[in-house]
Formats: C-alpha cells, sequence, structure tokens
C-alpha cells in the first residue's frame, strides 16, 4: 500500500535531474569494497614501499596466504546468500586436513584426497539435514558441528601433527608450481570462476538468490528452497575440506589447528564484498576481493612492525568500519 | 460549519524535480471522516506523509488548530495530535494489548518498576469507553488482523490523537471486523475526532465518509459532502474519464461430456479442505465465494502444492496428477497468484526481470547449452509482458519495491502469464490495487478465458466476482456447500445472504 509517487510520473527531465538522479541510482555501498581495497593498497604502497610491500615476491605472497580463505569465501557466499550461515568452516578444514594425513599415510594418495573430500560430504549433509529438514537455526547447528569436528580432529590425532611425505599430494595441493604459477593459485581461480559463473549464470545461482531474499515467495514460484539450502551446506563443507586439504599441502601435515578461527576471516570477506549477512544479495567477485583484502591487510599490518595483539586489533576496527559502510540496511 | 482542525494550503512537493503534489490544499473539520481518494501515484500518501511530518514540502503551509505549524517529524506531528494507523506493523507482537497501548508509557510503580497490572486496567476502561470488546491481557500475536487495528486505533487515541489516518483500513479485514471498525470510527466522530480515511473501495468510502477529497496527477480535483455525489461521478474524478464497470464477456457453456480442464475428486488437506470435488472447463471462470476462514486460501494453496492433499485426486484434462509440491503443479500447468503479493508473490529486494524469470528457471524454460539461464531471452521476455500489461516503470532493471501495489501486482501476473498456465489460480487478485489497474485485471481474466484458459478466483469482494465469473462455488469451513450458475444470481445482496447463511 505504499506509493512511491516520484516514480510513477517520469515527465522529460532537465540534464541536471539527470545528473542527481544518476548519482541517486549509483549504489556506491555496492562498491565499497573495491574502494576500500584501492584506498588501502594506495597508502601500504607508499607507507610501507622501503619495507618491500611492493615486491612481487611479498605480493605473491599474499596471496597464498589468502588462498584458503579465498576458496571458502567462495562457497561461503552462497550460504549468506540463502540467508544461512556456516561456523564450522574452518574446523571442517581442520579434520579434513587430519582425515586426508592419516589416509594418506596408510592408503596412498587417492585415498586421502577420497577421504578428505568424503569427510566434507559427511559434514555437510549433517548440517544440511539438521537445519533444513529438522528445522534447527543454522547458527547452532554449525556452532555445535565447530566443536564436533575440532575434537574428532583432536581426538583422532591426540592433537599431534601427522606429517605428509607424498610429494606428489603436497605438489598439487598447494606446494608445488606448474611454471611461474603456484598451484594454489590454480584452486583458488578454478574455485573462484566456478562460484561466480554458478552464482551469476546458472539456475541454481538464481534459486539461492530468491531463496535468500524471500523464502516464501521462492517456495511458490515453484522453488525447492529446502532442497537450495542444503545443497550450499554440502558445497560449503566440501569446499572446507578442500581448504583444509590445501592447508595439509602447503604445511606438509595435517593438524586440526589448520583454519581454527577461518570462519571469521571468511564471513568478514563475503560480507565486505558486498553480499548480505540477511540473504538475497551476493556476488563472488566481491568476495574474493574482500578476502585478497584482508590477506592485504594482515601483511601490512606484520611490515609495520605491529604486534600479534596489535594486529588483531587494527583489522577488527577495519572490517567493522568496511562492514558498516556496505551492511547497513537502506532505510526506505 | 465545524471548525477546522487542520488545514494544508498550497503545498508543492517534489522529488528529483519531479513535482507530486502541485498547489494542494486540504482541509480537515473536527468530527468528521474525511476520504482521501485517487489512484496510485495520485499523491494521497505523499500529502500524508508531510501531515505526518516524514516529508516536509517545497512550498506552502499547514495550520493545526488554526495555528501554522512546522512538521519536521513523525514527532512533531504526533506532538499536535496527527496520529497513523497502520495494519499491524507498529505493534509488538509478542505483547499483550496492554502493553502495546502504553508502550514507552508504562505505569510505574513505586520501585520504578512497571506496573503491568494497573495498565491493564487502564486499558479494560479505555477500551470500554470506546465500546471495544477485547481483552487488554492478550497477547497481540492472538489476534486477528481486525482486532490489531482496533488496538492501533486505541493506542494512538491514548496518546490524545485528534487527528486520525487510516490507509487502506478494511483491505484484510471480515466483513464483520469491517463493521465493527467502522462503528468505532462513528462513535469517535461523535467525540470530535477527526478521520483522514484513505480507501479504494468505494462502497466502504460512501457508508462512512462526510466529505471526499480527489486527487489525481498531485492535484485538487475536488473536495464536496458525500451526500452530493454518486460512486459514479467519484471514480470519475479519480480516473479523469468514464470508467466502464462491465467487463467484456462471452457467456461461456461448454457441451456436456467435455472433459474438464481440471477435475478435483475428494481432496483433503487438514482443517481448511475437506473433501473438496469440483470441476472447471477449459474458458471458464469459476469464482470462489467464502467468508474469512471458510478456507478459500487453503483451497488455493493445496492445489498449487504449498500444502500439498493429504488425499484425493486431480485430473488435468483428464489424466492423473499428483501435486507434491509447487512444481508439480507448474508442470500439470497450474499458476497461482497469491493473496499477498510482497510476502508470497515476490522478493521486493530483486528487480523486476529477477522476479519475472523465477518460474521460468524453474521449468528450464530459460536453459542455454543445458547449463546457463539465457538472460537476454529473460529480458525480452519481462520487456514484452511488462508493456503488455502496461507495467508502469522505466527499466525493467527496477527493484520491485519501488513500484505502486498495482503495478507490483501486474508483475505477479506477468511472471506468471509467461509461463502460459492452462490452469491460472487467483487469490484476490485485486487487493490494495487502484480501480484503473483493478479493472486492466479483472479485464485480462476474461481474455485469459475468451482464449481457453481456466480460471479460478478467489475474492472477498462480491461485486467483482459477480463482474468475472461464470460459476461460483461457496466454501464454509473447509468444504463446498453451494454451486451456482452466475445467471442464476440477480444482485451482490443475495450472494451476499446465501454467504453470510452458508
Amino acid at each position: 500500500m505504499i506509493e512511491k509517487t516520484s516514480s510513477d510520473n517520469h515527465p522529460p527531465v532537465s540534464i541536471s535531474a539527470a545528473f542527481t538522479h544518476f548519482f541517486r541510482r549509483f549504489y556506491w555501498r555496492d562498491y565499497v569494497v573495491y574502494m576500500t581495497f584501492v584506498v588501502i593498497f594506495a597508502i601500504f604502497a607508499v607507507a610501507l614501499y622501503p619495507s618491500g610491500f611492493l615486491n612481487p615476491n611479498n605480493l605473491l605472497n599474499i596471496l597464498r596466504q589468502t588462498a584458503t580463505i579465498s576458496v571458502m569465501a567462495v562457497a561461503m557466499t552462497f550460504v549468506l546468500a540463502a540467508a544461512e550461515i556456516d561456523l564450522s568452516v574452518g574446523a571442517v578444514a581442520g579434520l579434513a586436513s587430519v582425515v586426508t594425513a592419516m589416509s594418506i599415510a596408510r592408503y596412498g594418495i587417492v585415498a586421502g584426497v577420497v577421504a578428505g573430500l568424503t569427510t566434507g560430504l559427511l559434514v555437510g549433509l549433517i548440517n544440511g539435514f539438521l537445519a533444513t529438514r529438522i528445522g534447527i537455526p543454522s547458527f547452532l547447528v554449525t556452532l555445535g558441528m565447530q566443536g564436533i569436528a575440532t575434537g574428532t580432529a583432536m581426538w583422532v590425532t591426540q592433537t599431534a601433527p601427522i606429517p605428509i611425505a607424498n610429494q606428489m599430494y603436497t605438489y598439487i595441493f598447494g606446494s608445488g608450481n606448474v611454471g611461474p604459477i603456484p598451484t594454489l593459485f590454480i584452486w583458488t581461480l578454478a574455485v573462484f570462476l566456478t562460484g561466480h559463473l554458478c552464482l551469476k549464470a546458472t539456475p541454481f545461482g538464481r534459486q539461492v538468490l530468491a531463496t535468500g531474499g524471500n523464502e516464501t515467495a521462492a517456495r511458490y514460484s515453484g522453488i525447492n528452497t529446502k532442497k537450495i539450502k542444503y545443497i550450499t551446506f554440502v558445497v560449503m563443507s566440501m569446499i572446507a575440506a578442500l581448504a583444509g586439504m590445501l592447508y595439509a599441502g602447503r604445511l606438509h601435515s595435517g593438524r586440526f589447528q589448520w583454519g581454527q578461527g577461518d570462519e571469521l576471516s571468511v564471513i568478514a570477506a563475503v560480507v565486505l564484498g558486498g553480499t548480505s549477512l540477511f540473504g538475497g544479495k551476493g556476488s563472488v567477485i566481491g568476495t574474493i576481493i574482500g578476502a585478497i583484502l584482508i590477506g592485504l591487510i594482515n601483511n601490512g599490518l606484520i611490515l609495520m612492525g605491529l604486534e600479534a595483539s596489535q594486529q588483531m586489533i587494527v583489522r577488527g576496527a577495519i572490517i567493522i568500519f568496511a562492514v558498516a559502510l556496505t551492511g547497513r540496511k537502506a532505510q526506505s | 460549519m465545524r471548525p477546522i482542525v487542520a488545514a494544508m494550503r498550497g503545498i508543492v512537493k517534489e522529488f528529483n524535480h519531479i513535482r507530486v503534489l502541485d498547489q494542494v490544499h486540504f482541509e480537515l473539520q473536527q468530527g468528521e471522516i474525511h476520504a482521501l481518494l485517487g489512484e496510485n501515484g495520485a499523491g494521497k500518501s505523499t500529502l500524508m506523509k508531510i501531515l505526518r511530518g516524514v516529508y516536509y514540502p517545497e512550498e506552502g503551509e499547514i495550520l493545526i488548530g488554526g495555528k501554522p505549524v512546522r512538521l519536521r517529524s513523525a514527532q512533531d506531528a504526533r506532538a499536535n495530535g496527527v496520529a497513523m494507523v497502520f495494519q499491524e506493523f507498529s505493534l509488538v507482537p509478542s505483547l499483550t494489548v496492554a502493553q502495546n497501548i502504553f508502550l514507552t508509557r508504562e505505569s510505574r510503580s513505586r520501585l520504578g518498576l512497571i506496573d503491568d497490572r494497573r495498565d491493564k486496567k487502564r486499558a479494560t476502561a479505555l477500551l470500554r469507553e470506546m465500546g471495544v470488546e477485547l481483552d487488554p491481557g492478550l497477547r497481540v500475536e492472538q489476534l486477528s488482523t481486525g482486532y490489531r487495528q482496533l488496538t492501533e486505533i486505541v493506542a494512538a487515541l491514548s496518546q490524545d490523537a485528534q487527528i486520525l489516518i487510516l490507509d487502506e483500513p478494511t483491505a484484510s479485514l471480515t466483513h464483520t471486523e469491517t463493521m465493527a471498525l467502522f462503528s468505532l470510527l462513528r462513535r469517535l466522530r461523535e467525540r470530535g475526532i477527526s478521520i483522514i480515511y484513505i480507501s479504494h473501495r468505494m462502497e466502504e468510502v460512501f457508508q462512512i465518509a462526510d466529505r471526499v477529497t480527489v486527487l489525481r496527477d498531485g492535484k485538487n480535483i475536488i473536495t464536496e459532502d458525500i451526500q452530493n455525489l454518486t460512486i459514479q461521478q467519484v471514480i470519475e474524478y479519480i480516473l479523469g474519464r468514464k470508467a466502464n464497470d462491465e467487463v467484456p464477456r462471452s457467456a461461456f457453456q461448454h457441451e456436456p461430456g467435455y472433459v474438464p480442464l481440471l477435475e478435483v475428486v475428494r481432496m483433503n488437506c487438514g482443517r481448511g479442505v475437506r473433501d473438496v470435488s469440483f470441476r472447471l472447463y477449459s474458458g471458464e471462470v469459476l469464482g470462489i465465494a467464502g467468508l474469512m476462514g471458510s478456507g478459500r486460501t487453503e483451497l488455493a494453496q493445496t492445489l498449487f502444492g504449498i500444502t500439498p492433499p493429504q488425499s484425493g485426486e486431480i485430473y488435468v484434462r483428464g489424466k492423473r496428477v499428483v501435486i507434491a509440491s509447487p512444481e508439480d503443479s507448474m508442470r500439470a500447468r497450474m499458476a497461482f497468484i497469491p493473496e499477498d503479493r510482497r510476502q508470497q508473490g515476490l522478493i521486493t529486494m530483486h528487480t523486476i526481470k529477477d522476479n519475472f524469470e523465477l518460474p521460468l528457471v524453474v521449468l528450464g524454460r530459460l536453459a542455454k547449452r543445458k547449463i546457463w539461464v539465457d538472460d537476454r531471452r529473460s529480458a525480452s521476455l519481462a520487456e514484452t509482458y511488462v508493456q503488455q500489461l502496461k507495467v508502469r516503470t522505466d527499466s525493467i532493471y527496477k527493484e520491485v519495491r519501488l513500484l505502486s501495489g498495482g503495478n507490483q501486482q501486474k508483475i505477479v501476473i506477468a511472471k506468471w502469464l509467461s509461463t502460459d498456465p492452462d490452469i491460472l489460480i487467483m487469490d484476490e487478485p485485486t487487493a490494495g490495487v487502484d480501480i484503473g489497474t483493478k479493472t486492466e485485471i479483472l479485464e485480462c481474466v476474461r481474455q485469459l478465458a475468451n482464449k481457453g484458459k481456466g480460471v479460478l478466483i478467489i475474492s472477498s469482494e462480491l461485486q467483482e466476482l459477480l463482474a468475472v465469473s461464470d460459476r461460483i462455488i461457496i466454501l464454509k469451513e473447509g468444504s463446498i456447500v453451494q454451486e451456482m450458475q452466475r445467471s442464476d444470481i440477480q444482485s451482490e445482496q443475495q450472494l451476499h445472504h446465501i454467504l453470510q447463511g452458508a
């Protein structure tokens, strides 16, 4: 019953009117992540030039360190866009790294990869089942799963790291290079491109956004919203497992601590990238930029010589600031 | 003449250099019910937002009680005795009626704690004074829409409101609730409260209002005592042209023995749908009438698979279909336009195009090389339907929440017409849309029937049901109690009596 009188009539408008109109239409909030990225990058480039911030090796390092976050953030974009959340991703990565390492030691590389991905699949099926079929809020389901996954990983390893000696595995999953390109980048790029196309251009992506935008209306449009949400949980956990396997490859071992606490960086990256925490809106490109931005900030703070404690404070403040700019709901 | 409590003079309001109110005058007398009428986009809401302090006009002055006032915020307006009654939105569902009435102004005990018991007594007294029969101890979530609205009115009056604004107050009320609302409004009028009443329902306006003001395209058209006007005249003032009330129709006749488009046999679902059997023929508009709670909406939702049937059989063109989900019904070539477009019909934060394409995406009809959504085709289809249904928008990439109610409803219709359904189920398709759009929607229904589709239409506006249906079935407590040919019903009164007696 709300009328938008202003938008119903469109008599010819003057140039100045068209100009203001353009700026009204320009949703600058959608681009906050890009602007923040440019600004922070510029500041670091100048201020940290003597510390070698712009050194190609340093930049490469930033990308390498954010690869696991980026990969998980792509899948998290779908979860948040569907108006759900997954807090178990970091713990699942740790569990998958452990399971993979143990399986490789006993049965070889193929078994290791299969076991790692199966771990993700199982966790995803449980998360999805509890959240969509039983109807427990995903916040609680995945918070519980976080404890279960970490606990399991600690238990089966007695909290000890499991070394990985298989060179083929470590080469493929994160330590090797194809020509000049680290395999980590190839994984990140593959997940990013798949995720981007999937959200932007496939029926599945449309249905995720519709489900998150208004689940009732999505259902009335014929979408099986529970199934859509279920799939996002399963994919999320499997990607988290992949991230865990990349940790294992990069660090030549499986350990429950790999990925611990990553869920916060992942969710921050996604929200920074313009995906709504309330669902219905998402961008995988924004997510990737958000993830790299977080890596950039981490790296810059280290180069500035800040202590770990100080880094945490600055990082927290930057994230709150940027999310405040993007995340505020428009007042109608 | 009664004293004037509020006067708005020469009001001008522009948005993006577009003038939406042009030198508008509006005067409200003490103790009158003044209907403010016009199509969507005529400027009614903007004018009322100015009176409520939400917008500030570029030009013009506002006098309340004879004194010029500046209304810079909703608080200013409230301090001047202006209150708007929203539909349920401004109440807290988990609190009681009494708690809601005195929200932020609760009585305090000596310790400074909230004294709920005293507030309940105050509320009881207040409700009795207004002649509203309602237990102030009930939580608002336990109330029907009608009582929520009465609660809102009482809450506004408890804050010494002298001017009440009601926007489409009867949109989701039953007949009895409407009558209760009207008797409260009349009592308030006797007590000197002035009421601004916005509605698209002419019959109600003529029942309750003393005077009317009509706006069109942001300009005053007329202000007049209602006794001096007829419904026809008012509609002409609103539209700026003669209205054709009659929906063009060709009398429907089906040959006996012809296979029905849809046949429902002893369908059951919960308490809302009990042993329902009926047939819908190609080219027919079947009206479904019933009081609120008679299972009209439940019938539609069951048929469409939102709440799938628990037993019974459904045949489409003689073939048995099993409906377990909305997608199943869509594959059986059904479409459903639900009653609440903002909650059920549309994703208001998304664009017209995104909303439009959803059913087609689900049905896989927009696929490009199997895996992609064909955006170009989707956009061109959306354009076609937007033009065909005369949706007023500058682009298909506009967010749906920015459209007026009538245009939003057209998007819901467009999104389902695009699937080329054989059977169209419509639940209150004209609720809250202006007269012009309403006529367009009803004409569209008849055209679809003429093209051989079957339409199932639910409406609580009997006049509309009579205008468009070939046959009417009447529901009570989830069951069909009567079925009538349109030609056997002489008048709206007759149908009304049947419904009340059913």
